[in-house]
């Protein structure tokens, strides 16, 4: 089983990526369990998603406290909040950011991996230019980086379940995926 | 088709292909989106059905009773305090044998004022005379929302299909959803012996007096009473038609289990994991998770826990003075029967505070380590 974390603001479509991700999942086959953080979400706030992957079925229904993996929407969140806290050893930080990852100085039992999305996501005029939407460029990144799953089945699940700019927006999984 | 959906979505699903006629409901967090999806179903015709804005859940209810008595098939959703605004019509639902089905999302009752989980809000309907079905997975939603109108017609009993907040209401998870000409071979459309229409009129709820109302309130119960079977049967079918059985209770390792935890919910889903690394620790644990509280299966449980030692139940929810609501059906239960048995009652994660598969280790080794309760309520998880 994979557990993953999801660090965004509220108005990024932090949840929605972590949908279009558990589609792109599901799409080959695997199980997958997708939930946005149990509370009220206020734009620009911290918030969180939470994924499980796995090939069997998943019954465990409580919440995830120690990932395998944590994906950084908002870069600006490093500096607010601990987005390490919980992290397996060993694990993935996936971090949205034009820096390389030595520059993000985190400890060396990470792997830590960065994805200029912002830039992807303005260059495909996602969102505005002072509010790009990330998402699904990040999870272009994320499932190349992690293996979780083909990039076909990233581009169906976002010309499936994105309801603006579909093809903007696989171009842009598309572009974030051949990046990393 | 497999597609990634909520647990309102779900419930969602199931009335479309259970081919809800008309549904009534007022929005409220997070029913909202059960149906936000079925008004938008409503619109671009994808469900043939009528659907009927009004200004409160008490209305609702009462929107569906009427379609109900003219011979629809009627559907709606809510969630705590709506659900409880809603009370006195659950009564009108059964009394008026009108077979309602209702998808509820259980979340704690204000003050203080919550969104999170527990089971209080649908636990304290249960004298209405309503089907309580308590599901584990967006999978087991849709498919009960499907075989509740079927058990509901048939006893003119109606059902509530009840899901946890957020740990399945915004959970997304992989939901097989069936072909709509294999739902229909399965449901026949709803045909009611009696309906008022123009063309036959009748009176429905009239004063009735005592030398009636005994016998009304006589049958009820004699119905209710069929439904373990017919939830059996209508679940082995189900099996038969979709590949999934759905049943009165779910089972886990509890034939040679030494302690069985008595479980529902998505607590009952977690439970499993525990039981499951248990094990491998060398503890034998079972999970007995209860899916059907109203009727209560009496004797399905009092088979499963027979060679048990100890049994451990888990209440997210509490009547006050007294317990956990599942310990006391299950002392219920194995009252004259097993009385030698000890049953250990836990209370844990009201107002959604978190259960994990730790909190059932920690639950199974306190009960291990007594011979007896020596509490009536073993509280887990509080701060004091």
């Amino acid at each position: 089983m994979i557990e993953i974390r999801f660090h965004g603001r509220g108005g990024q479509g932090t949840v929605v990526a972590s949908k279009i991700l558990a589609d792109a999942i599901s799409k080959e086959g695997n199980y997958v369990q997708a939930y946005p953080e149990f509370g009220v979400e206020r734009r620009g706030a911290p918030v969180f998603a939470f994924i499980r992957i796995d090939n069997k079925p998943i019954y465990d229904k409580s919440r995830i406290y120690n990932p395998d993996h944590v994906i950084v929407v908002d870069p600006t969140l490093i500096e607010a909040i601990d987005i390490t806290e919980g992290l397996k050893e060993g694990g993935h930080i996936i971090v949205n950011s034009e820096k390389k990852p030595e520059e993000l100085k985190f400890p060396k039992k990470f792997k830590v991996a960065t994805i200029n999305a912002t830039e992807i996501a303005v260059k495909h005029k996602l969102g505005t230019l002072a509010a790009p939407i990330v998402n699904t460029a990040i999870v272009g990144a994320v499932v190349k980086i992690l293996k979780l799953a083909k990039i076909e089945s990233v581009l169906e699940a976002v010309q499936e379940g994105v309801p603006v700019k579909p093809k903007d927006n696989a171009a842009a999984a598309k572009e974030a995926y051949e990046k990393s | 088709m497999k597609k990634v959906i909520m647990g309102n979505h779900a419930l969602s699903y199931g009335a479309m292909l259970g081919r809800a006629q008309v549904i009534s409901a007022y929005p409220i967090t997070p029913q909202t989106q059960v149906v936000e999806l079925l008004s938008e179903m409503c619109a671009d015709k994808t469900l043939d059905a009528k659907f009927i804005k009004v200004e409160s859940e008490h209305s609702a209810m009462a929107a569906c009773l009427g379609a109900s008595l003219a011979g629809a098939r009627t559907f709606t959703a809510t969630s705590s305090q709506g659900l409880t605004l809603m009370h006195e019509l659950l009564h009108w639902a059964s009394g008026g044998r009108l077979p309602v089905v209702m998808g509820n999302i259980n979340r704690a009752m204000a003050p203080g004022w919550s969104i999170w989980s527990d089971q209080n809000d649908s636990l304290s309907q249960r004298d209405t005379g309503w089907i309580q079905f308590y599901c584990c997975s967006n999978q087991e939603v849709l498919d009960t929302v499907i075989q509740a109108f079927k058990v509901s017609e048939k006893l003119l009993i109606p059902s509530m299909v009840v899901l946890d907040a957020f740990s399945l209401s915004h959970t997304y998870e992989v939901v097989d959803v069936p072909e709509q000409e294999k739902v229909d071979a399965y449901l026949p459309p709803f045909k009611p012996q009696i309906k008022i229409t123009p063309d036959e009129p009748h009176a429905f709820g009239g004063l009735t007096s005592p030398e009636h109302y005994f016998e009304l309130r006589y049958k009820l119960q004699k119905d209710m009473e069929k439904a373990p079977a017919l939830i059996e049967e209508t679940g082995k079918e189900y099996e038969k038609m979709f590949g999934r059985y759905l049943g009165l209770v779910d089972e886990y390792c509890c034939d040679d289990a030494d302690i069985i935890l008595i479980t529902s919910g998505t607590v009952g889903s977690t439970a499993r994991v525990a039981a499951e690394e248990l094990r491998q620790e060398g503890i034998r644990a079972g999970n007995l998770r209860i899916k059907a509280f109203r009727p209560f299966p009496f004797e399905t449980v009092r088979n499963i826990v027979k060679g048990a030692e100890k049994i451990a139940v888990v209440d997210r929810n509490i009547s006050y003075g007294h317990h956990g609501m599942f310990y006391e059906e299950v002392k219920s239960a194995l009252y004259g029967h097993n009385d030698s048995l000890p049953v250990f009652g836990f209370i844990a994660g009201l107002g959604g505070r978190d259960i994990t598969p730790s909190t059932f280790k920690e639950i199974t080794n306190y009960a291990l380590k007594k011979k007896k309760p020596e509490e009536e309520i073993i509280w887990i998880g509080v701060k004091r």
